[in-house]
């Protein structure tokens, strides 16, 4: 479903990306773990183009992202996206951040991205907030809130950059169970964490990023229980 | 009336005269002998039009401006536009002449050089307050937009809404709540600026004063009466901005 093929971002004289490669199936829960700084976040923020790659190729459903001439816009729509600071808009109510891009985009009509985006609350458990500001819900809120506005464009593919970083730690886990639900329903999920338990738990493929380049990719088990780099060993221990 | 002419008539002889007295002629004579209070009320109506109408065109120039010039500096890199860069330019331009140049110089430009046949002053004056305001506001604009978080032009991009989108629905309102007191500072320099156009002819709150000056030659009532009409202006004008900005604060409550 995405292709990423010898990927390569440089901001000025530092090089965060140093040629990436990787093929992400359909339907497949890819985590991607490593220090700060090791360039998770980039690699995330290239797949839907937020950040420009500096050289190499983003194939997504067969359509060249970092093409000048694709339609990005088109393809993002397909994309959904979850950011650490959740990044709501704060002048419009819950139910107005969830409808505004399917209705803009003529993805829906309004009624229709209504009746939706109440059915996505309901099923997080925040049918009652539709009416509400953001600034009127906590961050776990927040960020439920969030992933469900990703839905209701009925991406193929949903990317989670930190999604439980900047959150409470008694309410990380109503996120990690909503992203859990997602997983077991089939989505197609590029996942930047530091929640090592999701990661085993949860993901198909873990992937070790450091200084750029792929360090080390593979199931959770061998990742976790049998890490063959010494970087990685020395992260782990780290961290777990 | 009847005290009024009496009066008047003592202190055309030079009789002694108390300074109630003397008020009370001066006060008759500016505000209301020949009804000239009326011409004020003009002079007001003048003034209220002429600030909504270089309100209306500034903020316009200004969100315009400051949009396409923010939306130059995030193109991203090896994708310019150039029918962008055209207009960034010119606007560049547009701010530079209009912040470097006097008001009252750009005043008599407009009246007495390119619009010179035209007879409707206050609407000369009008746009040329607007353009005017329109080149400070576009900057306090821009520096609004600037302000809101990165994060929010992001997630409007990546739910796959185009830029223009974003932009209006996301950035604007945000941008223009965290201006609003820099914006009402702006329109109450634009209220004023008004009495500007009676040098052009506009007929507005200081002409109608210089008027009755000229017939009364009595310069500290009509001076002083005018200056507290624009304080009261001003006054009305904050408070409606008040009410305004705690409309653009409901999101605000938790």
């Amino acid at each position: 479903m995405i292709d990423v093929s010898k990927l390569c971002k440089k901001f000025g004289e530092t090089t965060v990306l140093n040629g990436i490669s990787t093929h992400i199936d359909k339907g497949e829960c890819v985590c991607i773990i490593g220090p700060s700084g090791s360039g998770k976040s980039t690699f995330l923020r290239c797949l839907n183009m937020l950040e420009t790659p500096t050289s190499g190729d983003i194939i997504f459903d067969g359509v060249p992202m970092t093409d000048p001439k694709t339609d990005i816009n088109r393809m993002r729509q397909k994309m959904g996206m979850v950011f650490q600071h959740f990044n709501l808009f704060p002048n419009m109510t819950i139910l107005k951040n969830m409808t505004l891009a399917p209705v803009r985009t003529r993805l829906k009509t309004k009624s229709e991205a209504e009746e939706q985006a109440m059915s996505l609350l309901n099923r997080v458990g925040l049918a009652d907030k539709a009416g509400a500001y953001p600034n009127q819900l906590s961050g776990g809120q927040k960020q439920r809130v969030a992933i469900v506005r990703a839905l209701c464009m009925e991406p193929d593919v949903m990317l989670f950059d930190e999604p439980t970083s900047a959150l409470d730690p008694e309410m990380v886990g109503e996120v990690l169970d909503v992203m859990k639900n997602l997983a077991m329903a089939g989505m197609t999920m590029v996942v930047v964490t530091h929640e090592m338990g999701f990661a085993r738990e949860v993901a198909n493929r873990v992937m070790f990023l450091d200084e750029g380049v792929i360090m080390e990719e593979g199931d959770p088990h061998n990742i976790f229980y049998e890490p063959r780099s010494e970087r990685l060993r020395s992260f782990l221990s780290k961290v777990l | 009336m009847e005290l009024y002419t009496a009066w008047k008539a003592m202190i055309a002889a030079g009789d002694p005269v108390t300074a109630w007295q003397r008020f009370y002629v001066l006060f008759y004579q500016a505000f209301i002998e020949k009804d000239r209070w009326q011409q004020y009320l003009n002079g007001v109506g003048t003034t209220l039009y002429v600030t909504a109408m270089a309100l209306l065109i500034g903020v316009f120039l200004g969100i315009i401006v400051a949009v396409v010039r923010t939306a130059h500096d995030q193109q991203r890199p090896g994708r310019r536009n150039i029918v962008l860069g055209f207009f960034n330019a010119v606007f560049r331009i547009y701010v530079t002449v209009i912040r470097g140049t006097p008001m009252m110089v750009q005043m008599l430009i407009m009246g007495f050089v390119i619009f010179s046949s035209s007879k409707d002053f206050a609407l000369v004056g009008a746009l040329t307050l607007g353009i005017n305001s329109g080149a400070y506001t576009s900057e306090i604009i821009r520096g609004g937009l600037m302000a809101v978080d990165q994060g929010q032009m992001e997630a409007g991009r990546s739910l796959g809404l185009k830029y223009a989108d974003t932009m209006f629905f996301i950035i604007v309102p945000q941008a223009i709540k965290a201006i609003l007191p820099s914006l009402g500072n702006e329109f109450i320099v634009l209220l004023k600026d008004t009495s500007m156009i009676s040098v052009i002819g506009g007929k507005e709150l200081v002409y109608a004063a210089r008027a009755i000056i000229s017939r009364t030659y009595e310069a500290m009532f009509p001076f002083f009466g005018t200056a507290v009409i624009y304080l009261i202006l001003v006054m009305i004008f904050t408070w409606l901005l008040g009410i305004f900005e705690r409309r653009l604060r409901a999101s605000d409550r938790r």
